[in-house]
């Protein structure tokens, strides 16, 4: 059975979406992607070092993977939609992660600024991938806007806390018609399963493979959390209870059996 | 209301009896805390927390890997004049130091551009000395002009300026000011500042505000360590990073930690910051706030800044030079202050690498 995820014009197998920052050393990247799986990969535009030919972030990344690159720095949606177009213009295609992030310190995004520039470039032919909040009325006005997906954070960027706004999560995931990426936040792969056998649609993890003690590793292993988490939402989990249930008492009596009272 | 009013409110013989009160138990508890308050950063800064100086650093390296990753921003500075009309006892351009005196022409700035350029760097910052007139907002201007053709980010070291003016240089292509207070004690940054501009405490304590107002995107705070009793500028400045990043959320705020280096002219006055001192400040103040930039200088030893990697320090200046012109004209007139570590950028490059960190040169994409 095939089981692809479909963003703008492109169909992907591994549902696992990864990013740049923060490695010890950019040459560590092909092997994370390698290890992991991961087909999409985002970048920064403020840290491509486009003139280097030393330090040019995207030599390290294989011409077969999807680039994503993100507008972290942008305080507003111009600032988001200009970013957008220098880093299309560089050549870096027209995919793009919207960050619009007005508060350094819990780097939460302002979703009212992630809907207008999604609004903008979704009309200028990007693919937009914008990053919020899990809210369900931001993510309605996303749709309405054109955005390819939704990036719900699970906690804080960087935080590598899991899935804290799992309830949240869930509710895009019920009424959104539009790929739920699960983004920011995941600090293990059993927490990138969780997420996808809930029904994500796939997860985007940076920080947590970026600060283990060994990145590749930490990479596959997220690769196969969130293959199994997949597969397990694919395969239909049987519904969990809170308490033991041996028998009817409320409607037993429907089948004949005696009601309690009667005991 | 400013940060002034904010730091006014402060008493200080009350602060140094609470750090002395500090204790053991205090800390560990603190050390249990998953956010840190004004009261806990105190509590870190106190004599008490001087035991426990591993298990703060453990836990800062942790946020800082998280935060920021396993990097280093490089940038370097360059100072494009050494006039000055200030009379600061700790400086080297102190109007009455007989020492020669330079302003770049743009000519001259163009081709120390060209040389820092070549190194790799794309972060630059600007200096000049207290002279308005001679180093006026109009050749700030020009020379920023011809910065932004190299560098993707240009930060200021200046004098302190008028909210109008700092939008004025964001405009022409800054993204980032680097003010220090020097001292927050208002006693002594009187004795300190003998004459000239900058004797106005309250003006250059508020600047920083001012720049955010003005739309700047970063501002980088600190105090020369050494002028007062160590905890207390820590604290103020920690306090004062704190109160920019909850007033202007949208801005980038960093600290750096300077200490006292010799120079030209070189006063008796200062207190002694011993490397382990140091190093509490650095890790109390990134657990007091994580995201926070945290600069260390070529100020510092080629030891002591191969060895605090880990514990707290986001960018770190490379190649430098506190001489006007230092890159490409001659080198023997004076700087602000000697420089300790004076490894070139590619050496501090092998260095950080050789460390399992990544040299980061460009951390900023103009888009004006």
């Amino acid at each position: 059975m095939d089981d692809l995820l479909e963003i703008g014009d492109k169909k992907l197998e591994s549902r696992l979406f990864t990013g740049t920052g923060k490695y010890g050393s950019d040459a560590l990247i092909p092997e994370i992607i390698k290890e992991s799986g991961a087909q999409v990969i985002t970048v920064a535009l403020r840290r491509m070092n486009l003139d280097s030919e030393e330090d040019n972030i995207l030599d390290y990344i294989p011409k077969t993977v999807q680039l994503l690159p993100n507008t972290s720095g942008a305080r507003n949606s111009n600032e988001a939609v200009r970013i957008a177009r220098l880093a299309r213009a560089a050549g870096c295609g027209n995919w793009i992660k919207i960050e619009v992030i007005s508060d350094n310190k819990y780097l939460l995004p302002d979703g009212y600024e992630t809907i207008r520039a999604t609004e903008v470039l979704a009309k200028d032919g990007f693919v937009v991938l914008p990053y919020i909040s899990p809210d369900l009325m931001v993510a309605r006005d996303l749709v309405a806007a054109g955005a390819a997906a939704v990036m719900p954070l699970g906690a804080p960027i960087g935080s590598n806390r899991g899935l804290k706004t799992r309830e949240l999560i869930r509710i895009l995931i019920d009424e959104i018609d539009l790929p739920i990426i699960v983004d920011a936040g995941i600090g293990k792969p059993s927490q990138a399963c969780e997420a996808m056998e809930m029904g994500a649609a796939a997860c985007l993890v940076n920080t947590a493979i970026a600060s283990a003690e060994n990145p590749v590793l930490m990479a596959k292993s997220f690769g196969r959390a969130v293959k199994a988490g997949r597969e397990a939402y694919l395969a239909g989990t049987g519904a969990a209870s809170s308490h033991a249930v041996a028998s009817s008492p409320l409607t037993g009596f429907l089948n004949g059996n005696e009601s309690q009272e009667d005991n | 209301m400013s940060f002034y009013d904010t730091c006014s409110r402060i008493q200080k013989p009350d602060l140094g009896k609470r750090f002395a009160c500090a204790s053991p138990e205090d800390v560990k508890r603190v050390l249990r805390k998953s956010s840190i308050d004004e009261n806990d950063f105190l509590i870190l800064l106190s004599p008490a927390a001087e035991f426990f100086l591993e298990e703060m650093a453990q836990k800062a390296h942790h946020l800082t890997v998280r935060q920021f990753g396993k990097t280093i921003l490089f940038y370097t500075p360059m100072y494009l004049s050494n006039f000055c009309t200030n009379q600061c006892l700790y400086c080297g351009f102190n109007i009455s130091n007989r020492i020669p005196r330079k302003q770049l022409t743009l000519d001259e700035v163009e081709a120390e551009a060209k040389a820092i350029a070549s190194t790799g760097l794309k972060h630059i910052l600007i200096l000049t000395g207290d002279a308005r007139k001679i180093s006026s907002i109009d050749y700030l201007k020009d020379c920023i002009r011809i910065l932004t053709r190299f560098f993707s980010s240009i930060s200021i070291e200046i004098y302190a300026l008028e909210k109008l003016e700092y939008a004025e240089l964001i405009d022409a292509g800054i993204d980032a000011l680097t003010i220090y207070q020097e001292t927050y004690n208002q006693r002594l940054y009187k004795k300190f500042h003998i004459k000239g501009p900058k004797t106005d405490y309250r003006f250059r304590l508020d600047a920083p505000e001012r720049a955010c107002i003005a739309g700047i995107r970063s501002v980088n705070i600190g105090a020369l360590l050494g002028l007062d009793d160590w905890r207390m500028e820590a604290f103020f400045t920690g306090i004062h990073a704190d109160y920019l990043q909850r007033f202007f959320p949208e801005v980038e705020v960093s600290i750096s930690l300077p200490r006292m280096r010799p120079h030209a002219g070189d006063s008796q006055t200062k207190s002694i910051v011993s490397d382990k001192n140091l190093v509490q400040i650095m890790v109390a103040s990134r657990l007091f706030m994580p995201r926070a930039g945290i600069t260390i200088s070529t100020r510092e030893s080629e030891v002591f800044r191969n060895n605090i990697l880990r514990l707290g320090v986001t960018k770190m200046s490379a190649g430098s030079s506190t001489k006007v012109g230092g890159h490409t004209i001659s080198e023997n007139d004076t700087g602000q202050f000697d420089i300790c570590d004076h490894r070139t950028v590619a050496e501090m490059k092998k260095l950080i690498i050789s460390r399992g960190y990544q040299p980061v040169f460009k951390d900023w994409q103009p888009i004006l």
